[in-house]
């Protein structure tokens, strides 16, 4: 291993673009062929077109400067396949196209390895020389480069991700390195790019608030009102307004805003997707499916008078419940708000600086996760990623971390169905658990271990249920009878490891809050 | 962190590698009538399954030789009878008889992909742990460091899981036994090996090395006394394990000659389509093929390549230590690959595997033959349609062994053992040898890269449609014979290093 201290970074993010380059020709989802229709209608049509568009059923969801990025590259993916971007050529997917499309998502990954570059110079490097490998910039560095989850979504199963959060990240290095103005930028540039950003808009907008346009605090912590500074505030609503103008400009000035938002908000999608993703409502279906099963058992419930178990499978997407009363968009509207509210609330009465942010940015994350309307399971990578910068420095931090992170990215298995990438995804996935639980224990040797018996038993778990559901499952009997049940079973126990990640992060907050004055 | 983790990261990296690259085509997809390698092996098994032992290796009315007979040794006839045992119970239009030829689709595919990564595993991948772990001297980062190069070499990748064949088994085998013999077991070791040739007739690359290793260490022993014991519990275990290996066809003599005609084809000529080796060569300058006859062209080679293996042999005779061992395998494959009969391009993996043993002490030069390697194999890839995994793992073995293994930053001429040169050379104005060689290097690095692009992209010239192959296979050639040359004065200077005599004894 070189002695230089900066030379890691550019091997390691060398050999996670290499390794992303192993995965070309492996299974892609239909994303894949969602992101060439776009580049398609992007490249050929009027700008007025693309939001009306719809000889795909994959319409163009994403805001306009997702848009704009896309026209972009269309520019370079005339060079490798001119056909690919006609509109007509639905499921397109000759070698240069697959080429190009692998490609792009490699090499505009490159903001991500940026983004992480950053962050890990805002972490603190404890004195004296030790070893490459147990260094936390290092260790962060794996974590965030050679995310598991990421490689998964982004270079398997086809989407564009690393990009997006490598704006996020970057947003939060620079929040951590006190730019507020930058962050704030960066974050409109994200939220413009894909909507899903939302979720963490609330902590951004308290935090900037609070932290940026009142420039002091009490000596408590508490806000001093009086030093509100407007100047600021203007500066903030200048970079927003200017951000979402060039992105939604064009279509205000065309008229077509209520086409773009209707767009972008479908909300006739059901509750859940057609993989549950492991959150509240999976864990709320299953009781109300099994209450349902009880009562007929019971002779309480008539089997006729319930409605047709709907759950079954991947293909229907709204359903009704059939005991417990069902849930509609502003209920889950609703329990989001009211899960984050509390976080919120906390950063604004003791902000904590950056971290105190960046842990209430987690809490919107994972509480959006935890309660959306049609939450999908990738969604858990807005909750790690950032969660990953707090593993390394802090040991309660790390144990939550690798409670949701093996939940998380165990959750995302069912996303990549086919026997071939069985052995890949497997592999991925023990190379970057064990990285994190040895890396993660070194780091944190001195403050004993780092998860209770009781949550190393519950993660042991999940291997018994990773081998039932892969290997036994396909070779049984009931694969005819009962094909949805490995999923039931993933996002139950996935669900149950994320909320508890979910209320150890909460608890984090609040009782932090308790501590600190004390120590003051 | 604990060793364990990076041991496991590591394999867990070269699995994902080996699979990666299965994803893409392999030889002879979608090329009837005879497609390539895999639909040999795919043969194989619906030999095996089909057909009792007797009419292997024979011509019958149900086995056509000239469609992929079977032409190695009879172990591999075993790996494929039971891996059509296995491909039987999942779907037997596999191996069906007859109906089976040129048997493709998507599950075939996978299943025939993770035949390839299971023996890999039982056999290839626990050799070059344990080897790295056992046999190499550092800390335990050093020893990481360069397993993960050993085993991300691209050339055995590309072959095995791209064009499609089984010589992690065999070269897994070499590897247990030169494993075994560093550690002192030499029976075991002289097991292994034989095994290994019984499985593939091309280990004879390495074979007079692991003889005159064992030989010599027996005479220093003393011939008399504990070496003549030693001696016949190697001879003994050797000839039982051969036996082993051969009962079926040992009933009669006539079906063992059957099979040793069928391993080794000397009428199928000097060389065929393009390999870097002498006489591929030195075909660009004179048509040694319709100077010499025959007969005269296979003694020539046999001749030449005794010669080339003799004094690295006699060396390693008189000075039977590990450090020796290791060089004499390498100069004995490359040997055999540069002057022998009939070689294939995919042969160099036997030159490339004891290469892999030198990372340790000799990283630059090592480095550079294994990149040179896998260069010299491009036609085939490009044949293969295995282009991308190609510059993908050759990039990142070229990177990571560089980086990890310091290489470009320890080449002072002790390190890359030049001394003898200067000797070899004193009437020349005293040089910074160093600095050529690392010259030399980027020189060489850059006329493979140029190569590589203009063999993918470029059209040759109509009047020369195989100018790219050639000079591919000259380049590689020029390489070789370089690395052949090094090696061999490497190992008549003095063994500088005071950690390979330790380890030898």
């Amino acid at each position: 291993m070189a002695a230089d201290s900066c030379s890691w970074f550019p091997a390691l993010a060398v050999g996670v673009s290499l390794l992303k380059c192993f995965f070309i020709s492996a299974y892609r989802s239909t994303d894949f062929e969602v992101h060439r229709n776009w580049l398609a209608i992007t490249h050929s049509l009027p700008v007025s077109r693309w939001y009306y568009e719809n000889t795909s059923e994959w319409t163009l969801d994403y805001p306009p400067l997702f848009a704009w990025f896309e026209l972009g590259l269309s520019q370079v993916a005339r060079r490798f396949d001119a056909n690919m971007l006609q509109v007509e050529n639905l499921n397109y997917a000759s070698p240069a196209t697959v080429l190009f499309q692998r490609l792009s998502v490699i090499v505009t990954d490159v903001v991500f390895i940026y983004a992480a570059r950053e962050c890990c110079r805002c972490v603190r490097e404890p004195k004296g020389s030790r070893d490459v490998l147990s260094r936390p910039s290092f260790v962060l560095a794996v974590l965030l480069l050679w995310n598991f989850g990421l490689l998964v979504v982004d270079h398997i199963h086809f989407q564009y991700n690393g990009f997006l959060f490598g704006f996020l990240l970057l947003s939060v290095a620079k929040h951590l390195q006190s730019q507020h103005l930058q962050g704030a930028l960066l974050f409109a540039f994200l939220l413009n790019l894909k909507h899903i950003y939302l979720y963490v808009a609330p902590a951004y907008g308290v935090y900037l608030l609070r932290s940026y346009c009142f420039a002091q605090d009490n000596k408590d912590g508490s806000v001093r009102w009086s030093s509100f500074s407007p100047l600021r505030l203007l500066a903030l609503g200048a970079i927003v307004t200017s951000v979402c103008a060039l992105s939604f400009g064009p279509f205000i000035a065309m008229g077509q805003l209520p086409q773009v938002l209707s767009r972008l908000f479908p909300f006739k999608r059901g509750l859940c997707h057609a993989y549950w993703a492991p959150n509240i409502w999976a864990l709320y279906n299953v009781l109300d499916k099994s209450l349902a099963v009880l009562g007929i058992r019971l002779k309480l419930l008539e089997e006729a008078e319930l409605p047709r178990a709907s759950m079954t499978g991947g293909l229907v997407q709204e359903f009704e419940h059939s005991v417990l009363p069902s849930v509609t968009p502003t209920v889950t509207l609703v329990c989001t708000l009211l899960s984050i509210l509390p976080a919120v609330a906390s950063i604004w009465l003791r902000p904590h600086g950056a971290q105190g942010f960046l842990r209430c940015l987690l809490l919107c994350a994972l509480g959006c996760f935890m309660f959306g309307w049609h939450v999908h399971e990738k969604a858990i990578l807005i909750a790690i990623l950032p969660l990953s910068i707090l593993a390394v420095e802090s040991r309660e931090d790390a144990g939550i971390f690798l409670i949701l992170t093996t939940t998380g990215h165990y959750s995302l298995f069912p996303l990549l169905f086919t026997p071939a990438e069985l052995p890949i995804k497997v592999a991925l996935m023990l190379m970057f658990t064990i990285f994190s639980f040895t890396a993660l224990r070194k780091l944190h040797s001195s403050q004993g271990s780092l998860l209770h018996p009781l949550e190393v038993i519950y993660l042991l778990g999940l291997v018994a249920v990773a081998i039932a559901c892969e290997v036994v499952f396909p070779l049984s009997p009931w694969q005819q009878r009962l094909p949805f049940l490995p999923l039931l079973v993933t996002s139950v126990y996935c669900a149950v490891g994320v909320c508890y990640a979910f209320l150890r992060l909460y608890a984090s907050l609040l009782l932090r809050r308790e501590e600190k004055p004390k120590q003051l | 962190m604990q060793t364990w983790s990076l041991v496991s990261i590591c394999v867990l990296l070269a699995i994902i590698a080996r699979w990666g690259v299965s994803l893409n085509s392999y030889s002879g997809a979608g090329k009837p009538p005879m497609f390539g390698d895999y639909e040999a092996q795919r043969h194989w098994q619906e030999v095996t399954y089909n057909l009792p032992i007797q009419e292997w290796y024979f011509n019958t009315t149900n086995n056509d030789l000239n469609y992929w007979g079977l032409d190695y040794p009879p172990l591999t006839a075993y790996h494929s009878w039971i891996c059509a045992y296995i491909a039987k119970t999942i779907n037997p239009e596999w191996v069906e008889l007859h109906k089976s030829r040129g048997y493709e689709n998507t599950q075939h595919k996978l299943f025939m992909r993770t035949t390839v990564l299971v023996a890999d595993l039982l056999i290839y991948i626990p050799a070059v742990v344990l080897y790295c772990l056992y046999l190499t001297d550092g800390s335990s980062k050093k020893k990481v460091s360069i397993m993960f190069c050993f085993l991300l070499y691209p050339g055995l990748i590309l072959i095995d899981y791209g064009h499609f064949q089984y010589n992690g088994v065999s070269l897994g085998f070499a590897l247990w036994g030169i494993l075994a013999l560093g550690l002192g077991w030499d029976v075991l070791g002289s097991m292994a090996f034989s095994l290994a040739l019984n499985y593939k007739q091309m280990e004879l690359y390495h074979a007079l090395p692991f003889f005159c290793y064992l030989l010599g260490k027996c005479i220093k022993t003393g011939l008399m006394g504990r070496g003549l014991f030693l001696l016949v519990r190697i001879g003994v275990t050797v000839l039982a394990t051969f036996a082993l290996c051969w009962l079926p066809f040992l009933a009669e003599p006539s079906q063992a000659m059957q099979v040793v005609r069928r391993i080794f084809p000397v009428a199928r000529g000097l060389f065929e389509d393009k390999v870097a080796n002498t006489w591929c060569s030195l075909n660009t300058l004179i048509k040694i093929k319709s100077i010499l006859s025959g007969d005269s062209q296979l003694y020539l080679s046999l001749a030449c390549t005794l010669l080339a293996v003799l004094p690295s042999c006699i060396r390693l005779l008189t000075k039977p230590t590990f450090w020796h061992f290791k060089l004499a395998l390498v100069n004995s494959s490359l040997a055999f690959f540069l002057f022998s009969f009939q070689v294939h391009e995919k042969s160099i993996l036997l030159a490339a595997l004891p290469a892999c043993l030198l990372l340790n002490d000799l990283p630059l030069m090592a480095l550079w033959f294994l990149q040179a390697s896998t260069f010299s194999m491009l036609p085939l890839f490009l044949k293969d349609g295995l282009l991308v995994p190609y510059i993908v793992t050759s990039l990142g073995f070229l990177f990571f062994s560089i980086y990890l293994l310091s290489a470009l930053d320890h080449c002072s001429e002790d390190k890359l053992r030049l001394g003898a040169y200067n000797k070899l050379f004193y009437w020349l104005p005293k040089m910074d040898l160093a600095f050529i060689v690392r010259w030399k290097f980027y020189i060489s690095i850059a006329a493979m890269v140029g190569l590589s692009i203009a063999t993918a992209v470029l059209i040759p010239p109509p009047h020369l449609p195989d100018l790219f192959p050639v000079l591919v296979s000259t380049t590689a050639f020029l390489h070789f014979l370089g690395t052949f040359i090094h090696f061999n004065v490497v190992q008549f200077s003095e063994p500088p290093s005071r950690k390979s005599q330790k380890k030898s004894n």
